[in-house]
């Protein structure tokens, strides 16, 4: 396969790759690195590459196990991420800021949820894939994607609803 | 689009039991300006969906066709390796015919001492030659 051949399968997926990268290691530096990661690897496979039906698929779980291993590794090396980049909640929020504070609130939310209920949400409400293609991807059972698919949003709902109560003034 | 439906969807949704399509409703309701007040507290979750789907890699992928370069290198190597072995045969032919020149010239000089030192002993030949002359001329 030749690279700009390589780039024409690669070119359609490649920001998913990077969006999962980035909802499971938070960092954008880090995403980078790990997408970048999974390109290179996926051409130097080039040649197989053909024989898989659905390169997409391949290359999502390519990431999803390089983002765990790296979360692995990080919490072995004790090296927790720190979110620094959250906003004080400050009692006098305009109307106009609303909106981009729930933005970092909803990231917020997001980055608390575990991991598998992390990559169902971002596979599912984001990405909008089939539930099939998420139980390819995850390999997990079709029960239990939607189990965690539910209880991801209730989790989601009941923190903005809590914020909503008493968040917003 | 009517209220009703989304409530149901949302209800649905939250069972996930929604199917991407209707999913994709509930995105474009919630994307509105005006949304219902008692569903205005979804409209974060939403439009944080859709908002994240923007985000872009954008950084170059530097991919090297390392393949390519084995093979040129293989290609080079192989071409050095004929031009060495042809060159190299012409160099040795060189210095064998240059070995059998010297040792020829060896044998040869080898020859001319010999010839050399024969004479040299012819000289003495002449001594005696005189010799006899001189013992003619007396009597």
């Amino acid at each position: 396969m030749k690279q700009a051949e390589f780039l024409n399968v690669v070119m359609p997926f490649k920001d998913k790759l990077y969006r999962l990268a980035k909802r499971l290691l938070v960092s954008r530096e880090e995403a980078e690195d790990a997408t970048q990661e999974i390109l290179l690897k996926l051409w130097s496979k080039n040649e197989a590459i053909e024989e898989y039906k659905n390169v997409e698929a391949f290359a999502m779980t390519m990431t999803k196990n390089f983002c765990l291993d790296r979360l692995k590794s990080k919490q072995a090396n004790n090296l927790k991420l720190v979110h620094s980049n959250y906003s004080d909640e400050s009692t006098s929020l305009q109307r106009q800021l609303e909106a981009e504070d729930s933005v970092k609130w909803m990231e917020r939310i997001m980055d608390e949820l575990p991991e598998q209920q992390k990559m169902v949400l971002q596979l599912r409400d984001v990405e909008q894939y089939e539930f099939e293609e998420i139980c390819e991807l995850l390999d997990m059972k079709p029960t239990a994607v939607r189990v965690a698919l539910s209880r991801a949003r209730k989790v989601v709902r009941q923190e903005l609803i809590k914020k909503h109560s008493y968040g917003i003034g | 689009m009517e209220l009703d439906n989304i409530e149901k969807l949302l209800e649905k949704y939250f069972e996930a039991a929604t199917t991407v399509a209707e999913e994709k409703e509930l995105q474009t309701y919630f994307s509105q300006e005006s949304v219902a007040t008692h569903l205005e507290q979804y409209k974060p979750m939403f439009n944080y969906f859709s908002n994240a789907k923007e985000e872009r890699y954008t950084k170059q992928v530097p991919l090297k066709p390392r393949k390519n370069y084995y093979k040129w290198i293989s290609i080079a190597a192989v071409a050095v390796l004929t031009f060495g072995i042809y060159f190299g045969n012409e160099y040795q032919e060189k210095k064998q015919a240059e070995y059998a020149y010297q040792e020829t010239k060896k044998a040869f000089e080898l020859l001319a001492t010999n010839f050399g030192k024969g004479t040299e002993k012819v000289a003495y030949l002449q001594e005696f030659e005189t010799a006899k002359q001189k013992i003619y001329n007396n009597n």
